[in-house]
């Protein structure tokens, strides 16, 4: 069963590779994995999807708070939490289906990118089911091509994270 | 407040002897020679091993012996490398070691430069926490954090990968100040609540047994531990990591549990209504199959490691704490509660101990003799006959460390000396040089198979190089005696690659590094010969020719429940 877990640790060489060698190391295959800095250029959040037995969870967990890089690790699977995805889809598009694809774009919350004679490029943000949906939708228009950038959790409620964007601003970065 | 100008290697000595390092174990090479040129006059005592595992452990022995941060130290690629399997014992053990490995230059990392492996990388899994110092000025900071992280909560090893050019920088050392380790959680108090619950739970049980492990003696919590039995005159049963932790002659020890405990062990933590467990993780090789391990009991489990509660069976109350002060918390406790709740289950109580105690009679941890052969069982009860539960004895792997955990007695902790977890054979000789360093005032045994004997022969070198005392005793039945019983128990006795011929003659092996050794083979000579051995004041090898076949009784086959121990070879039928 898939396990979303977020994870806060230290910025620091190698952190990353307790974290992935210790689901590796009994077999677990990662899903998706996203890691960036935080406010605090000394920490990193991380949030990754793993498919773990769901007898393991707990175990896993604790083995990861047992890292020493790692300051908090929290199983968000069924916490209170915002998950999200980014998906870049570049679809092809024939001259007919242009104001179509818009359309659909928009319902989806979609953002145009770029756009040629060829097709467009479209972003859309969202939890991974929607995403799912959308390439689905894109698909009955021609070919297509996808990155998706796994997904990213903030838990919410009584779990505490520090709650902090991922990505310092340019004036937090100045101060810092 | 800044010391003098110093490179990066006499920078390293002095954070050792700022962290009371008194004795390293290593093996020099190409870029750890500015760290051996630094040590050429330096007070810290460089022990030359043979081979980096054996380094790995010596400094285990010698953690183990004395409950402080054992040291050693490899070159760069090869060195490095060969430390792995002392790294993976000390991590399954619980053992604080501190590893410090050359690495290349910095320039030169990751150009598959000469003796280049990628340290950091491969033993991040086989250490509590690993570093790589690529700045001088970080080198403080760093060694002594990994003294601190090998030596508390649970221990366990630490490596520290240092380039070349680490060691030949310039650079003043800058003590360190507290340690800053923001993701590194200690929980040792143990929870108030939880621990008053325990000790309702303890006084209302009818059948209790104590189920304590290598935690007690990692924590030093062995007095805490007496109290706690002659507080409540439980039984207890120490594991094969605890034994010593409580005294293997006081009157409430039955013996040590698991695949090779004893009757009485097992059938007491089998019908058990309460297992207080202290410090135990659990392990295979105790539990049998889990879900026929002590099917009635409630569990207390107390562990500084949160991850180990409820990894391999959900307690019905889990405490997270340093076992030791858990034990002061709940002795005290236990003490007040006592005039008014023990009276109640107290007969009960009785009753079970005195259930145990037809165990034990019934059967027996005893030895085997026989007049024509030396039993290894005979030559294991002479180790402790000559301990009398006092000596160090430093086990390798195989049928003569279940013997010698059945048979000898350890009356003080850190007596005995094995590598319980990982099973690395090889293990007994290099643990029996660190202890003996350590612990100089001590009779140390090596009691080693002819197998893992011949895993660490370079080492008879270092024990004569060094004039060690070691007593060397070569449990030798020809064969890797735990597989061959389990190829003749399992595998049809289909002897496959187990018959070990060649064994070196044992007074001419000793006497070519030039001390004494000697080989027998008849029952009638062991005594002498034992006492021979212990009795000269340096090194000795000692080559006992045991009964091949014996087999280690009670047994409990791999996936079987504890309480179906096979207690004996099937015997022949009379007619």
């Amino acid at each position: 069963m898939l396990q979303t877990i977020a994870l806060l640790m230290e910025n620091k060489p190698g952190a990353l590779l307790r974290v992935t060698g210790l689901l590796s190391a009994r077999g677990y295959n990662i899903e998706s994995l996203t890691v960036a800095r935080t406010i605090d250029p000394q920490l990193s959040r991380m949030t990754i999807v793993v498919d773990v037995d769901a007898t393991l969870r707990a175990q896993v967990i604790k083995q990861m708070n047992k890292l020493i890089n790692v300051l908090q690790a929290t199983d968000v699977t069924d916490a209170p939490s915002i998950c999200r995805e980014l998906l870049l889809l570049r679809v092809r598009a024939q001259q007919e289906s242009r104001t179509a694809i818009l359309k659909e774009a928009e319902i989806f919350g979609g953002r145009v990118v770029d756009s040629s004679t060829e097709g467009f490029v479209i972003e859309v943000t969202g939890e991974g089911e929607k995403l799912d949906e959308f390439v689905d939708v894109m698909r009955s228009y021609g070919d297509i091509e996808v990155v998706r950038s796994g997904a990213t959790a903030m838990p919410l409620g009584s779990k505490k994270l520090k709650l902090q964007p991922p990505v310092p601003t340019r004036a937090e970065l100045a101060r810092v | 407040m800044s010391t003098q100008l110093m490179n990066g290697a006499t920078m390293l000595l002095e954070c050792l002897v700022r962290e009371g390092v008194e004795c390293i174990f290593g093996y020099p090479g190409g870029v750890t020679l500015p760290f051996y040129d630094a040590l050429y006059d330096h007070p810290i005592r460089h022990v030359l091993v043979r081979h980096e595992e054996n380094a790995a452990f010596a400094a285990e022995g010698y953690a183990r012996a004395t409950g402080k941060v054992g040291v050693c130290c490899a070159t760069s690629g090869p060195g490095a490398t060969n430390l792995v399997t002392g790294l993976v014992d000390a991590m399954m053990d619980s053992i604080p070691i501190v590893a410090l490995t050359g690495q290349v230059s910095t320039k030169l990392i990751g150009s598959d430069a000469f003796q280049e492996a990628d340290t950091f990388g491969i033993t991040r899994s086989c250490t509590k926490h690993n570093y790589l110092v690529k700045k001088l000025e970080d080198l403080p900071a760093v060694v002594h954090e990994a003294f601190y992280v090998a030596a508390s909560g649970r221990p366990g090893p630490v490596l520290v990968d240092i380039p070349k050019d680490v060691f030949q920088g310039k650079g003043h050392y800058q003590p360190v100040g507290a340690i800053h380790l923001p993701g590194y959680k200690v929980f040792t108090e143990g929870h108030a609540g939880q621990i008053r619950r325990a000790a309702q739970m303890i006084w209302e049980s009818k059948k209790p047994m104590v189920y304590a492990g290598g935690g007690i003696i990692a924590a030093n919590a062995s007095e805490e531990l007496r109290e706690f039995v002659e507080l409540t005159d439980f039984p207890a049963v120490n594991t094969l990591m605890g034994l010593g932790a409580l005294p293997a002659e006081h009157p409430n020890f039955i013996s040590m549990p698991g695949m090779h405990g004893s009757y009485a062990a097992n059938m007491g933590m089998y019908n058990a209504d309460l297992l207080i467990a202290l410090g135990v993780r659990f392990d295979d090789r105790v539990t049998g199959r889990l879900a026929a391990f002590a099917p009635h009991a409630k569990i207390i489990h107390v562990d500084i490691d949160p991850a180990e509660i409820g990894k391999i069976r959900q307690p019905d109350l889990p405490i997270v704490g340093d076992v030791k002060r858990v034990l002061q918390k709940l002795n005290k406790l236990l003490a007040e509660l006592k005039p008014e709740l023990e009276p109640m289950y107290a007969a009960a109580r009785r009753e079970w101990r005195n259930e145990i105690q037809s165990w034990k009679e019934q059967y027996p941890l005893a030895p085997v003799y026989s007049d024509t052969e030396i039993k290894p069982q005979h030559l294991v009860a002479e180790i402790d006959r000559l301990s009398g539960g006092r000596a160090i004895v430093c086990a390798d792997v195989g049928q003569h460390q279940m013997w010698a955990a059945q048979l000898v007695r350890f009356n003080e902790p850190r007596l005995w000396i094995n590598s319980g977890g990982l099973g690395a054979m090889g293990f007994g000789l290099p643990s029996a040089i660190g202890a003996q360093f350590a612990r100089p005032d001590k009779l140390v045994f090596a009691l080693v198979g002819d197998g893992g004997f011949q895993m660490s022969i370079p080492e008879l070198a270092t024990i004569a190089a060094y004039g060690l005392p070691v007593k060397i005793v070569v449990l030798n039945n020809g064969y890797l005696g735990m597989v061959r019983q389990w190829q003749e128990l399992f595998y049809n006795n289909r002897l496959s690659s187990v018959t070990l011929d060649c064994f070196p003659e044992a007074e001419k092996l000793a006497g070519a590094y030039g001390f004494k050794g000697r080989t027998v083979e008849k029952p009638h000579e062991l005594r002498a010969a034992m006492e021979e051995c212990v009795n000269e004041p340096g090194p000795y090898l000692l080559n006992v020719k045991v009964s091949p076949y014996e087999n280690v009784y009670p047994m409990v086959p791999a996936g079987g429940a504890i309480n179906e121990m096979v207690m004996g070879p099937p015997q022949p039928v009379s007619a």
